[in-house]
């Protein structure tokens, strides 16, 4: 096991979120479930995170906001979309201004259903998340990439 | 004077000690808020992981900040732990923070320049203390060199509570703890993202990181130094000082830089000026 | 004694010689041979002389001393006719006072006057003169390529190069003969030459604002001026008159205080101190090569080099430590107002102003320590401070700005002329360059001397400031923007010339530094004040390892790496276009835009002028009322 599954650091952006997910997300770092036991930080930072945790749909105003914030982050990384909104858009994939779920617009890695998602499903999202991270690591090491392809400008993922 | 010993020491157990001291650091920080709270490791492993991410840049030339950064602080512990003067030691760790603010610049984005601004105005609110506590150690020992200054048989700070008060508190900023963590800090979340360190990312970010445990272990070989009369007394007072800041972290909210750096110079003024006026009134009679 | 005739006549000489000049071409070569024949007689001075010692010389000083009193009535009459025309009473009733001062000396007292060596030579003169040789030489060089800009974008003001090159090589001169003078009467003509060349200079564009402010340099001067006939007016009604320098430095401190205050006086004047500080920020409406030979090799170390000659007198004295105090306090509210400067030139100023302080703060404790310090300072800060105002002059003619703001980025559009100013800035504050050893220096004398910790203080306060005004200056052209056009193509040799050298010159001198301490500054020191002051082996080994490290770290960038990505600049997730621009709300196009911060309301300027003109007036009041104390009731 490399160190990377040990310090998984996290990236949380709000797309549309109602904020219930968001509330759920925040609940994570409380003393009641405290994910700084596996080391787990929330950074606000693109440069220094690991795991890109979404909530809510992607709307037009910010489809450019998550590539970007993708695209910022070193490799591995991994992407968790929180919630049904994150997953496929849920109650608002009707609306005018959605898209619909991340995964329109950014290769998505775990999938957590629920609205909102509950603190415990989150936290095994991120431990699953954590598999992936390793697995892409190798991959980036054998693969000897060194970098993994970037997503181009306005295309889709996977 | 220039023990290799003192050295060599410093630059293989420093970052041992730093990283466990980071580590023990978040686990009683945790514990004050009634978490569990990460391994002691934690800090290791943060720093392993920074190390296995791609290399990503702002720019060519941030990576020779960090490195600069990286080297001159070693420069400066070494420098300290080998036994050399103390001003010297002072103003290496100025040329140590210069690059690391100089890093931040060089990025070309508003956290990072705020964060670099900030760390301008840190440096300036606690380096008239830094400075004035090794005038207060040559005042009582005659000497600026480390070594002398460690050998001194009498507890220093008796003669100068004042000056170690004031010493105290820039330690907070230098350790960038709250309510002085206006540059950067520790914690997630601050208004300025990460400030100074916005920019730098894996293995570049990791250096900095490895650097910030020498930097703690110097500064707390200086608050060792007013105690240095007696290894264990000195050992003791130094884990209470850490451990006051701890609380000091965990009770209080971060601050403005204003009162940062109003406060500190009022502090360094008033306590240096009282101090060493003292000394100096001690030293005629 | 050929060497200190050609070294004070020479400059004279070419200065007349750039009357007559009629091409570019004649002009071009006879300045860059002078300044190189400058240059080669100090350095041969320094060669043949630097172990001799004290060296004294007599000279037929009777006719001399007539023709300087002429021309000293001839400037008189000069500047009264300018002050008149200009109806700037306070020059002409100074001018009119200090003449009749004069008049009434030379009529009165100078047949019986007799000073026996007029010229002498130590190893501080020897510094003095090789600073302002090389430095002085090589802003005139560099002048040759900057006036030629400062014309072609200045087209509305007339084209006096004649008359500018001739001030600066008079400058140059009289700069010579104050250093070598040992005679009073012939340093304070000196004194006066340099006061005219000054006004004149500052003046040189004939707008409004540089009339005025050349009146104003020229009315402080005058005023140091007066105090400097009155302190020769004092001693020579002595029963037996005193004239010499060294006879001075010889005779007990009562007896010469109260002139030696009254010429420290005038030392205030002409070094910027406050309340005097709004002369030397206002000369920068000069062309830069003025201020630069303002600030480094002539002018205000006039001011302080007579201070530091003068120091034994001052040691240990109260008006010594009031003196002191203004030079401290000077320093840290010069440096403070820096702070809130934008404009390059004037940051330039203030820490010029701050570093005198610093300078005249030493010459005030006047230990062996503090002169050490304060020679010191003199040498580096004349190197550095001439490339910085180099520097600024030369960005400026190319990005038509010298605002610190404007320089942004300034290391991607003239990444040459950048690296020379971050060494220029690097130098003046950072370990392990010439200044801050020499603040290392004089933290060390403060607090060897009586009531030092309060100088300690202070500097460490002081300190604090000048860093943040400096790494915040070196941030903003270090700033990696995308690239932009190089705007370096178009600058002229000439000043490529002097910019390199200078360059050269700050990192050599802090690796020879010992080498200087150890052969000029010491026996100096150990000849006037009987021990000296240096670093200890290992600290200069430890200094010399940091410098080896600032030089090699730089090439750590050429070493094969890993492959890296590029990401942009992290802007809360905005996308942004190649020019750091992006769309924000509704649509509108904004462009990225980072700023220093000024401080403004705690460093404002006009705020801290006040506090700092109203302390320092108080203080010399202070100095003189108890030199006369010590030196006449007492
Ligand atoms: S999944 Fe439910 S709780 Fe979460 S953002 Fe969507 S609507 Fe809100």
């Amino acid at each position: 096991m490399s160190y990377l599954s040990r310090s998984p650091w996290i990236l949380h952006y709000d797309a549309t979120s109602c904020n219930g997910c968001d509330i759920e997300v925040l609940a994570c770092l409380t003393p009641m479930y405290d994910v700084e036991r596996f080391g787990i930080i929330n950074t606000g930072n693109p440069k220094h995170a690991d795991i890109f945790l979404l909530t809510g749909s992607v709307n037009e105003q910010n489809r450019e906001v998550v590539r970007n914030l993708y695209d910022q982050m070193p490799n591995p990384k991994v992407v968790v979309a929180i919630g049904i909104c994150a997953t496929s858009g849920g109650v608002f994939r009707e609306c005018y201004n959605v898209a619909g779920g991340i995964d329109k617009i950014i290769p998505v890695d775990v999938y957590v259903p629920g609205c909102a998602a509950r603190p415990e499903s989150i936290i095994d999202g991120i431990v699953m998340a954590l598999g992936i991270l390793e697995r892409k690591r190798t991959e980036m090491i054998s693969g000897d990439k060194g970098v993994q392809p970037e997503l181009q400008q306005g295309g889709k993922a996977q | 004077m220039i023990s290799l010993i003192g050295i060599a020491v410093f630059i293989l157990l420093a970052p041992v000690i730093g990283g466990l001291i980071a580590g023990v650091d978040r686990r009683i920080s945790a514990r004050m808020q009634g978490r569990v709270g990460p391994p002691v490791l934690q800090p290791f492993y943060d720093v392993g992981k920074l190390f296995e991410k791609e290399i990503t840049v702002a720019n060519e030339t941030q990576r020779f900040y960090a490195f600069s950064y990286f080297v001159f602080m070693i420069f400066t512990g070494a420098l300290f732990f080998s036994g050399g003067n103390i001003l010297l030691v002072i103003f290496a760790l100025t040329l140590a923070q210069i690059f690391l603010v100089l890093g931040a610049y060089s990025a070309y984005s508003p956290y990072s320049h705020v964060g670099a601004e900030r760390e301008l105005i840190q440096i300036m609110a606690y380096e008239p203390m830094v400075i004035l506590t090794a005038v207060g150690f040559y005042v009582v020992t005659k000497s600026f060199d480390v070594a002398t200054i460690a050998l001194f048989d009498q507890p220093l700070v008796l003669f100068l509570p004042g000056i170690f008060a004031g010493f105290i508190y820039i330690l907070t900023i230098k350790l960038r703890k709250s309510p002085f963590d206006i540059s950067t800090s520790h914690h997630a979340h601050q208004e300025i993202v990460k400030g100074v360190t916005t920019e730098f990312s894996g293995p570049t970010l990791g250096i900095i990181e490895v650097t910030h445990w020498y930097e703690t272990v110097f500064l707390l070989g200086f608050v060792y130094l007013f105690f240095a009369f007696s290894p264990i007394i000195g050992i003791i007072a130094v884990i209470l000082v850490y451990l006051l800041e701890l609380v000091i972290d965990n009770a209080s909210a971060r601050v403005k830089w204003q009162f940062v750096m109003k406060s500190s110079w009022a502090i360094a003024a008033i306590v240096s000026v009282v101090n060493l006026a003292a000394l100096y009134y001690l030293r005629m009679v | 004694m050929q060497l200190l005739l050609f070294l004070i006549l020479g400059p004279l000489i070419t200065a007349f010689f750039m009357l007559l000049v009629r091409s570019e071409r004649e002009r071009d070569w006879i300045v860059k041979l002078s300044a190189l024949g400058i240059g080669a007689v100090t350095a041969l001075l320094l060669l043949t002389l630097f172990d001799k010692g004290l060296l004294y010389y007599a000279f037929a000083a009777e006719s001399t001393g007539l023709l300087m009193f002429f021309i000293e009535m001839a400037i008189a009459f000069f500047i009264l006719y300018l002050g008149i025309k200009y109806k700037n009473y306070l020059v002409v009733s100074l001018i009119l006072l200090q003449s009749a001062l004069m008049l009434y000396l030379e009529v009165v007292y100078s047949p019986a006057i007799d000073v026996k060596y007029t010229l002498f030579i130590d190893q501080f003169s020897i510094i003095m003169a090789l600073i302002i040789g090389i430095i002085g030489g090589l802003i005139c060089v560099y002048a040759l390529g900057y006036m030629r800009d400062f014309h072609r974008h200045n087209k509305d003001i007339p084209d006096r190069r004649n008359i500018f090159f001739f001030f600066m090589f008079a400058f140059l001169s009289a700069m010579f003969g104050l250093v070598f003078s040992n005679n009073l009467l012939w340093v304070y003509f000196f004194w006066e030459i340099t006061t005219l060349c000054s006004f004149l200079l500052i003046g040189y564009t004939k707008t409004g604002e540089a009339t005025r402010n050349a009146f104003t340099a020229l009315w402080m001067n005058l005023l140091g001026g007066v105090a400097f006939a009155l302190a020769l007016l004092y001693l020579a009604i002595q029963p037996a008159p005193i004239m010499g320098l060294n006879e001075i430095l010889a005779s007990g401190k009562a007896v010469v205080l109260v002139p030696v205050v009254l010429i420290g006086f005038a030392g205030l004047t002409k070094a910027a101190q406050l309340p005097f500080s709004s002369w030397l920020v206002g000369a920068m409406v000069a062309p830069t090569p003025v201020s630069a030979l303002l600030h480094s090799s002539t002018m205000v170390k006039a001011g302080v080099y007579i201070l530091v000659r003068l120091a034994p007198v001052f040691q240990a004295t109260f008006s010594g430590y009031v003196l002191a105090f203004i030079g401290a306090l000077t320093f840290l509210i010069a440096s403070g107002i820096a702070i809130s400067q934008s404009n390059a030139k004037r940051v330039l100023a203030y820490s010029t102003i701050a570093n005198l302080g610093l300078i005249v703060a030493c010459a005030g404790i006047g230990t062996y320590e503090a002169i050490w310090a304060a020679i010191l300072l003199i040498i580096f800060h004349a190197i550095s401070k001439s490339l910085l105002f180099l520097a600024v002059g030369t960005v400026e003619h190319q990005i038509e700005s010298r605002d610190i703001e404007d320089m942004n980025g300034l290391i991607m559009r003239m990444p040459k002329v950048a690296a020379m100013m971050v060494i220029g800035i690097a130098g003046m504050f950072l370990a392990p360059f010439g200044m801050l050893i020499s603040k290392w220096a004089a933290i060390q004398a403060f607090i060897d001397a009586p009531f030092g910790f309060i100088f300690v203080i202070i500097l460490a306060f002081g300190s604090a400031l000048t860093l943040f005004f400096w790494a915040k200056w070196l941030g903003r052209l270090l700033v990696v923007t995308p690239a932009r056009e190089n705007l370096e193509t178009r600058i002229d040799l000439n000043i490529w010339i002097a910019l390199i050298s200078l360059a050269g010159l700050t990192a050599i001198t802090c690796f020879i530094f010992p080498v200087i301490s150890g052969t000029l500054i010491e026996p100096f020191l150990l000849q006037n004040y009987g021990n000296f002051a240096r670093l200890s082996q290992d600290n200069i080994i430890i200094m010399i390892m940091m410098l080896f490290l600032i030089v090699l770290l730089p090439l750590s960038i050429l070493l094969p790496r890993r492959k890296h990505r590029q990401l942009k600049p992290y802007m809360g997730g905005m996308t942004t276009n190649a020019d750091m621009s992006y769309t924000g709300a509704i649509n509108i196009k904004r462009e990225m835009k980072l700023s220093n911060y000024y401080l403004n309301s705690w460093f404002g300027e006009v705020k801290l002028r006040r506090i700092g003109i109203y302390l320092c007036t108080v203080l010399i009041g202070i100095m003189f009322i108890m030199a006369v104390y010590a030196g006449v009731i007492a």
